[in-house]
């Protein structure tokens, strides 16, 4: 998995509460057997006119110009801030892959569907929690400031811009914390506990032996 | 000991290891493993030269991308038809305890089949790249949704990386009214708590209401806990849980059922036990429910209006609703009985089960759909389902009514197959999302209970199914 430590970059805006992950990446791309390639289909219905289906050719597409992404000021974002319960939904694990294909190292919100926010830190995408009026401050000065910046510092847990305008401590998980840092790989530390494993699935079953 | 909730004793009953911080290792009885999350999880696995920890554990079907017609043609979508073929070579090489695979007489939705063939136990933990997976906390087992890394993680170890929830007690008292059920009754949960009240927790059904539905009813109840925010939703074991299991194919048999059912009757919480939160509803209050927006929350009751954003004070819900009104075609104040519909869908992990079908083959008998209606269709959930119905009839009785009848799969709660709304196309459906392009790019969904589905496909528009009757 791709380490995350001290990351810098745009943020790009997208004001919706309860955005689901059939808009985050639509059903007809989930037919794919691979885990990469999902970022030109990043909400594909709000970011085209036209319908998308997978094969594409992207440079065929039409972008829906009032669609945040494909706003000029906002090209190259790697922060994605957005409203309460991101990523609600299906489980699809396409929807962390997507936002990560397309470039987003970072996510900013008040709050994040369950499934989702686990299935972030799978994939060194890391889904930071801030209050409504943090949200509310960040929400603002991205629209005031064209290549508004932000820096996520994961070793001190501050989100700030450069100038010292804005600093925001965020919590995280102290497991999920080191996972991200070191990029493990969550089966190899898992399998370091393969005996105790055996020991318990061998007591379990014994008790139930229906299962 | 302590008074536990059934989540707790769960819980206990699962854990391998816990750190300090909470952290745990959770051991995991069945893992049930679909077409659309799973390929990447075995080419994971066979990149790192790892092999499935406990194969006896996995339980496999083809559901999102399979065809509901003309099955003898096979898959016609080359790109569905790669991931079915996927699914069928990865079972193939690795094995499983089960499957059944596109036009198998026991294919079907993997949140029926599970149930059905008695591979969903009580006690059990059952995972599932699926967030519709809470359907199996229905026979109090701690079943919930994870994503396809997980997916690879739990074929590697037999485990899962977790913390504990907090717990919620959702109580139901009283009595539903004749024609208003299950469904319509979790709609009103989510309508009141919302689409992310029960994050961070796994809920308990429970109340009068809840231990009079049928193992069908709680299904369908846990099976929305997802659109409410909560990954697992669970009912306690009670002699109909047991009554259900009996004699199905992977139930145990002999001695083993008798001590199994000992064991399960422990699986209630303790008196006094202690929920982080709590919210009680009173059943006999609760009316059919129809959704006119854009997420299962947006609900109301059939002799209700459709919401006008202007009197909402939060400007974040304001917008949201005058958006969802614009997506779906609506304006404020109109009445829910008034929205006339294109297309009606009875099927999904939700509601297609025999008693779903029976449930709405009973508001259609005799009846013909409306003409303004250019579809109308039942997709049972499994082989056995639709096997089950014809033996009772009721595929005649749809047919007669000009229903158009199905093979089983997921069909258009999805539309990963050919099944799907045109854009601007207004269904009654009995499945579990109406977000935007859910059914179809451009697709209007409102979720409704079978009965009501039926209800309004012969009305043309959205009627209370207890004034058909």
């Amino acid at each position: 998995m791709q380490t995350f430590t001290v990351h810098k970059g745009i943020v790009a805006p997208l004001d919706r509460a309860n955005v689901d992950t059939d808009a985050i990446i639509p059903k007809q791309f989930l037919k794919s057997i691979r885990r990469s390639g999902f970022g030109v289909n990043l909400f594909d219905a709000w970011r085209y006119t036209d319908h998308g289906e997978p094969g594409m050719e992207p440079s065929t597409r039409h972008p829906n110009a009032d669609f945040v992404l494909n706003q000029p000021r906002y090209k190259g974002a790697s922060i994605l801030l957005t409203r309460r319960n991101f990523g609600c939904g299906s489980s699809r694990e396409h929807a962390p892959w997507a936002l990560a294909d397309y470039g987003f190292r970072a996510l900013i919100a008040p709050s994040y569907a369950d499934i989702f926010f686990n299935n972030c830190f799978k994939n060194g995408l890391l889904p930071i929690v801030l209050s409504e009026s943090a949200v509310d401050r960040l929400f603002a000065d991205v629209a005031v400031f064209p290549g508004f910046a932000l820096t996520i510092d994961l070793p001190s847990q501050t989100v700030r811009t450069d100038d010292g305008s804005l600093s925001f401590a965020f919590d995280v998980d102290p497991f999920r914390k080191q996972c991200l840092l070191n990029g493990w790989d969550d089966i190899g530390l898992t399998l370091r506990h393969a005996n105790e494993i055996r020991a318990f699935e061998a007591q379990h079953l014994a008790g139930q032996p229906w299962l | 000991m302590h008074a536990r909730t059934l989540y707790d004793k769960l819980w206990d009953s699962h854990l391998v290891r816990e750190e300090g911080d909470g952290t745990a290792l959770m051991y995991i009885d069945r893992h049930l493993v679909h077409e659309v999350t799973s390929p990447q999880a075995y080419e994971g696995l066979r990149l790192a030269g790892r092999t499935p920890w406990r194969v006896e554990s996995i339980v496999a079907t083809a559901d999102h991308n399979t065809p509901t017609t003309h099955w003898d043609e096979g898959i016609r979508d080359p790109v569905s038809r790669t991931q079915v073929d996927a699914l069928d070579a990865n079972i193939r090489r690795y094995g499983a305890k089960a499957y059944f695979p596109f036009r198998d007489r026991r294919q079907g939705i993997v949140h029926v089949i599970g149930p059905e063939n008695g591979a969903t136990l009580p006690g059990m933990t059952v995972v599932c790249g699926d967030s519709h997976t809470s359907t199996h906390g229905a026979f109090a087992a701690l079943a919930f949704g994870i994503g396809t890394s997980e997916v690879e993680h739990v074929l590697a170890t037999q485990c899962l990386i977790t913390k504990k929830s907090k717990s919620m007690l959702i109580r139901a008292d009283g009595r539903l009214a004749r024609g208003v059920t299950a469904k319509d009754l979790v709609l009103a949960v989510i309508g009141r708590i919302g689409t992310a009240g029960g994050t961070g927790h796994a809920i308990e059904f429970a109340g009068d209401a809840v231990r009079a539905l049928s193992m069908e009813g709680r299904m369908t109840m846990c099976n929305m806990s997802i659109e409410a925010g909560a990954r697992a939703g669970m009912v306690a074991v009670d002699q109909r849980t047991i009554d259900y299991l009996d004699g199905r194919a992977y139930s145990p048999k002999g001695d083993l059922w008798t001590r199994a059912v000992a064991y399960w009757r422990t699986l209630v919480s303790d008196e006094g036990a202690r929920f982080d939160a709590t919210q009680l509803f009173d059943a006999a209050s609760i009316k059919p429910q129809v959704t006119w927006g854009t997420s299962p929350e947006m609900v109301a009751s059939i002799d209700d209006r459709v919401p006008d954003p202007d009197r909402e004070r939060d400007s974040e819900r304001r917008e949201g609703m005058a958006r969802a009104l614009e997506y779906m075609g609506l304006e404020p104040n109109v009445p829910i009985a008034d929205i006339r519909i294109d297309k009606v869908f009875i099927g999904s992990c939700t509601n297609s089960r025999i008693e779903d079908l029976r449930e709405a083959a009973s508001v259609v008998r005799g009846r013909r759909v409306a003409s303004n209606v250019r579809l109308a269709m039942v997709v049972p959930g499994s082989g056995l389902v639709k096997a089950q119905a014809e033996a009772e009839g009721l595929d005649r009785t749809f047919r007669d009514a000009g229903f158009e009848w199905r093979e089983p799969g997921c069909s258009m709660c999805l539309a990963m197959n050919d099944d799907r709304l045109e854009p601007g196309e207004r269904c009654a459906s009995t499945s579990n999302r109406n977000f935007e392009g859910r059914q179809g790019a451009g697709g209007r969904t409102h979720l409704v209970s079978p009965a009501m589905a039926a209800a309004a496909a012969l009305a043309g528009h959205f009627v209370d199914v207890r004034r058909l009757s």
